[in-house]
């Protein structure tokens, strides 16, 4: 968005024009407000991730049996500790910010009609925040017990 | 609209670097985000089913457990893997810009924690696979 990084207007005054840059210097940030402090967001969330996605996908996916190991037993046995819940409900809601907000960048830079741009966010926003309350709900309520005991 | 769009040009598409370093893992960055936020939507959903009991629950977690589909998991982890990798890459770039100006040492770096890394999960994970075959 033209609002929030800094261009230099053209000579003769038309539409602002990209920077030339200069690579050795770092790169474009926004300059202020929401999309600085989402900048910011992507960075330290980014950090975080680099723990509770990158450990999650090895944990899940490199010891012996990798995910034909996952079934009800093993998810009811994993959330019986709550320090998994609380990795899992972490994860999903970082991952969700951190994705929904990576997709609204990318249309912010492919989608040009203002309409479509809008209509494709609410797309993302709501999807967003569905799958948050879902995937919460059922990562705080679960409870292994209702279908009798677990072996 | 009141506001007079740009007519699209030639460069508006694409990476901004334009050749320079960070063009490759910058358009890396795009295709990986995209692919493992798409798997966060279904996974979310699938790993929700959990609440309707264990029925449901292992007839989902079936679905994952073929060789086919143990070759996308494959794609998935890497995905993953270089998201993050390169991440931290442009993490540590932000937070101290003075990198950018070993960019060509910092970027390969990063190349290679990825591709032994990459080469690791593979050989682990590629194991698996055939076994099952």
């Amino acid at each position: 968005m033209a609002t929030t990084i800094e261009r230099p207007p053209s000579p003769e005054g038309g539409a602002p024009q990209p920077p030339q840059r200069d690579y050795t210097r770092g790169r474009e940030r926004p300059v202020g407000g929401f999309e600085l402090w989402m900048w910011l967001f992507m960075r330290i969330s980014g950090i975080m991730l680099l723990v509770l996605a990158l450990g999650h996908t090895l944990i899940m996916h490199l010891p012996a049996g990798g995910v034909d190991r996952v079934d009800f037993g093993f998810v009811a046995a994993r959330w019986g500790s709550p320090f998994w819940r609380t990795w899992d409900w972490m994860l999903l809601t970082l991952a969700l910010i951190h994705g929904i907000n990576g997709l609204r960048n990318i249309t912010l830079d492919y989608v040009r009609k203002p309409g479509v741009r809008f209509a494709a966010n609410m797309v993302f926003y709501v999807l967003g925040f569905t799958l948050f309350v879902l995937g919460s709900v059922i990562v705080v309520t679960f409870d292994p017990n209702e279908w009798g005991p677990v072996a | 609209m009141a506001t007079r769009l740009r007519k699209k040009q030639k460069d508006d598409f694409g990476s901004p670097y334009l050749g320079h370093e960070g063009q490759w893992s910058w358009i890396f960055h795009r295709i990986t985000g995209v692919a493992v936020i798409l798997f966060l939507f279904a996974h979310v959903v699938d790993t929700a089913v959990i609440g309707w009991g264990p029925e449901a629950y292992d007839r989902v977690t079936e679905a994952y457990k073929n060789p086919a589909v143990h070759v996308l998991e494959l794609g998935l982890v890497l995905a993953v893997l270089f998201h993050s990798v390169n991440g931290m890459k442009i993490t540590l770039i932000d937070f101290f810009p003075s990198l950018a100006g070993h960019i060509k040492v910092v970027g390969r770096t990063t190349a290679l924690v990825f591709a032994v890394s990459a080469v690791a999960v593979t050989l682990i994970m590629g194991k698996q696979i055939i076994d099952l075959l």
